[in-house]
């Protein structure tokens, strides 16, 4: 594999590819100090000129007022799921945006309320690079998380073992690596755990049961603050999260041995994320051929990576929220609290279809005609599932700048060199009869258009 | 070139089989359809079960129901303490003909109220507290049973996938209008980018999606071919569910050998008002189902189909203060068929005393359901699907 080869697939996993304006060119090394430096200043999520409503303003109103105002919040999710794609888009802290993506999904919570949802993500794109164990307390007193957990239900009479279940077993230990004891003691720990009607963690004292319980063998009047501490403790959580990384950065295809030598490292330099990350890209097997577009893309990595190789441009972006449904992930609508599956579990006839039409439709800025499924969104559960209007993209791509970047490639090189520049896959296409046709006579910016528009619609082009 | 040689040297096993030439060519021998299918409707939204098949001779009900009680003189009795919703009455033929089997109170342990992660519990038929990637259809496809080899052995009427319908390896196949997807992968780019897959070796995920193509194109158009033999006379609704099913029943007629066939009707979710439009939709799932059975039965194929009627969740067993009802637990599930071997009421009337919260307790675990339909039903082995074994039902 040749340097370039190596910085492009750096950029493909740590980020959502390089984009239009920058280049392969120069050393491995500085690439990946760079991808791992220029994460220190990001932009928070937020929709511009939007007022906050707190759970406690919405209390407050009268039920059509509240009703109405559910409705615009509910809008306001989707206009802000549009706001995170075009940051990941544009963002120079790109492996923030992808580190944000992956807890997005493994710290994952579906709520309605807006501010909390806003909150939520800036507080998972705040931690995203710091320490997995600052992440992990703060997403745990996140208002998002203790509702979707039921948190708001777990007092000193009645616990709730929802939230102290889930973050054993899907956020940090794993199942196999507690006991139901443990978590009915850890859930006493939690009780009382909520927020304010500003949306402020606080603990409920008196829904809150101080006395003595025993966690992992260890017997004490034991906080939720303490549980976390113990949990991260246990060097299975440095593996349970080192392998799941692994899964979204390198492989599907586990190999024990270098997790195992990861979660070390990670559980050593008491769970710093960006030292973990350095150790994966830093590594020779990272390039190695078995695990260079060896991942199936998600729906947000299609379209963010398609967004900034091509730098297009949205003047209605809207019809993207119908895109991610039919391809199975929306932001802020996980399936459930373990996130998305991943990997194959994203094709079957109807996405696959849909993935190698995207490109196409994009260029045309065509219609996405197919009907969207009922989403099962709580906020509307009878929108049916009738096609919807016409979804018309209103979107540009910036072909001119695009071209310029082949511009003075001999003609019958501009095929292979494309491809080495838009796929992650080593095999390379074979020229078809009918482009070939199609390209005759036609100039540069033409060909490379016509070039590109046929390889990203190819099977290859979903692997990174 | 023989086939083994080409796989050979196209650097594919046995199994993965990329050229849609020679799926169809091998169509024949892959598919061993067992003869016998699962029609599965889905009532999205959340049904109100006590409106649908109403106690009316329970005093609770009309107590707690004061203004959204189906009054007596309305209800389309099958016995002395229950009866149909009023637009029901293709339902209470179908009962009265001994083509239906009610169960009561189904449900799962710690009932979730949430839509998106009830329907996701009848999806992936996991327990509450238990997040599958994997529907049980789907599984049933992974489960390398035999028959279950083609990608169109388990279809969805619709233009994308539903969870309950995908597998790890095999998913079902989705599909609105054959003649339009048909249309769709009839793009002589879809046709030279398969043959350009052919050329390259691939493996991997890269195989598994060059594979998913080829029988994308190869299923639709079997799809769309069977789709154009048979038309059917029957008056359906006008409804996306009337549409669907009659799709359906012209697809069986035709002989076409899948074994699943989806669809779903949404709506139900009634906290407003419910009688205007739980009454509408009602009438569109009775209507729909009776002309598909109708149709059926003249294709001599209604023995060896069971139609499966199924919500997410029952509701509340009191009204709300707008004529509605909110999420609630247990539900009545309908099995429609001419093979049963118990049609007719499975179990008693849900309790309305006994509740929790004020929520219906169930009694029986809709995975019951699933095994004994898969099982008896179509005939697989439903521990490999369901990861346990379910003690079965004696109604087929």
């Amino acid at each position: 594999m040749t340097e370039a080869q190596k910085i492009a697939h750096l950029h493909r996993r740590a980020g959502f590819g390089l984009n239009i304006r920058e280049s392969a060119s120069g050393k491995l090394s500085d690439h990946i100090e760079k991808v791992i430096s220029s994460n220190k200043t990001y932009n928070s999520l937020f929709l511009p000129g939007e007022e906050k409503v707190t759970t406690g303003e919405l209390l407050a109103m009268d039920k059509e007022e509240r009703k109405e105002i559910l409705q615009d919040l509910a809008a306001n999710i989707k206009r802000l799921n549009l706001e995170w794609l075009k940051e990941m888009g544009k963002a120079e802290g790109q492996l923030r945006e992808k580190m944000s993506l992956f807890w997005h999904g493994h710290f994952a919570a579906r709520v309605r309320g807006y501010s909390q949802v806003e909150q939520y993500i800036n507080t998972i794109r705040k931690y995203s690079l710091a320490n997995f164990g600052d992440l992990l307390m703060a997403v745990s007193k996140e208002p998002a998380m203790l509702k979707f957990l039921n948190n708001q239900q777990n007092r000193k009479n009645s616990p709730n073992e929802n939230f102290a279940r889930e973050v054993m077993e899907l956020f940090t230990l794993g199942r196999g690596n507690y006991t139901e004891n443990d978590i009915k003691e850890a859930a006493r720990a939690f009780t009382g755990w909520n927020f304010n009607e500003e949306d402020e963690f606080e603990i409920r004292t008196n829904q809150h049961d101080s006395g003595v319980k025993t966690i992992f063998g260890k017997t004490g009047n034991w906080e939720g603050e303490d549980v976390i501490k113990m949990i991260l403790a246990r060097k299975e959580t440095a593996l349970f999260v080192t392998r799941k990384i692994y899964r979204f950065l390198v492989n599907e295809n586990i190999d024990e041995q270098k997790v195992s030598a990861l979660a070390n490292r990670f559980y050593d330099a008491q769970y710093d994320i960006p030292t973990l990350l350095r150790e994966i890209f830093q590594s020779d097997w990272f390039y190695e051929e078995q695990n260079v577009g060896s991942l199936i893309k998600s729906p947000i990595e299609l379209i963010v990576g398609l967004n900034r190789t091509f730098g297009i441009s949205y003047s209605n972006a809207q019809p993207l929220l119908a895109v991610q449904r039919v391809l199975g992930q929306t932001l802020f609508f996980p399936p459930n609290v373990a996130g998305w599956a991943g990997g194959r579990n994203w094709i079957d006839n109807s996405t696959l279809l849909t993935r190698l039409s995207l490109p196409k439709k994009l260029a045309e800025a065509d219609q996405l005609d197919y009907a969207v499924k009922n989403n099962m969104d709580d906020e509307n559960p009878n929108e049916s599932s009738k096609p919807n209007p016409k979804y018309k993209l209103e979107c540009n791509i910036n072909w001119e700048l695009f071209a310029k970047k082949f511009e003075g490639i001999p003609k019958e090189e501009e095929w292979n060199v494309l491809q080495q520049h838009l796929l992650a896959s080593k095999n390379l296409l074979k020229m078809s009869e009918k482009l070939i046709i199609k390209m005759e006579g036609k100039g540069q910016l033409e060909r490379i258009k016509l070039m590109s528009i046929y390889i990203t619609r190819t099977p290859e082009y979903q692997l990174a | 070139m023989k086939r083994r040689d080409f796989l050979k040297i196209s650097g594919l096993t046995g199994s993965t089989l990329l050229v849609p030439g020679f799926l169809k060519a091998f169509e024949g021998q892959l598919a061993k359809f067992t003869g016998k299918r699962l029609v599965i409707v889905q009532l999205s939204g959340g049904n109100d079960g006590l409106n649908t098949l109403i106690p009316f001779t329970n005093d609770t009900y009309y107590k707690l129901r004061p203004k959204l009680g189906i009054t007596q003189d309305k209800i389309l009795k099958i016995n002395d303490n229950a009866g149909f919703n009023p637009s029901m009455d293709g339902f209470r033929r179908l009962y009265d003909e001994g083509l239906m089997s009610i169960f009561n109170a189904v449900g799962y342990p710690n009932p979730d109220r949430s839509h998106f992660r009830s329907m996701d519990i009848w999806h992936t038929a996991s327990n509450a507290d238990e997040y599958l990637n994997t529907g049980w259809l789907g599984r049933l496809l992974d489960s390398n049973c035999p028959g279950s080899e083609n990608a169109w052995y388990a279809l969805e009427v619709d233009d994308t996938l539903s969870l309950a319908m995908k597998g790890l390896q095999k998913s079902g196949f989705a599909v609105k209008d054959p003649q339009r997807l048909q249309q769709i992968t009839r793009d002589p780019f879809l046709a030279e980018i398969e043959q350009n897959g052919m050329a390259t070796e691939a493996s991997g995920e890269l195989s598994f999606l060059y594979k998913t193509l080829a029988q994308t194109t190869s299923s639709a158009n079997y799809i769309a071919e069977k789709a154009g033999i048979k038309k059917s006379t029957t008056v359906y609704p006008q409804h996306e569910l009337g549409n669907s099913l009659k799709q359906i029943a012209e697809l069986i007629s035709a002989g076409m050998e899948s074994g699943v066939y989806y669809t779903s009707i949404s709506g139900f979710d009634t906290h407003v008002r419910q009688a205007e439009s739980q009454n509408r939709l009602l009438g569109v799932v009775s209507d729909s189902i009776y002309s598909f059975t109708k149709d059926l039965r003249e294709a001599n194929a209604l023995n060896d189909t069971l139609v499966v009627v199924f919500s997410e969740f029952g509701r509340r067993v009191k009204q709300n203060a707008s004529n509605g009802t909110d999420h609630g637990t247990a539900n009545n599930l309908y099995v429609i068929g001419g093979g049963l071997k118990k049609p007719g009421m499975q179990n008693g009337l849900v309790s309305l005393t006994d509740l929790d919260d004020g929520d219906l307790k169930h009694t029986l675990d809709f995975r019951k359901v699933y095994a004994t339909l898969l099982s008896k039903g179509i005939g697989f082995n439903h521990e490999q699907v369901l990861g346990r074994k379910f003690d079965l039902l004696d109604f087929i």
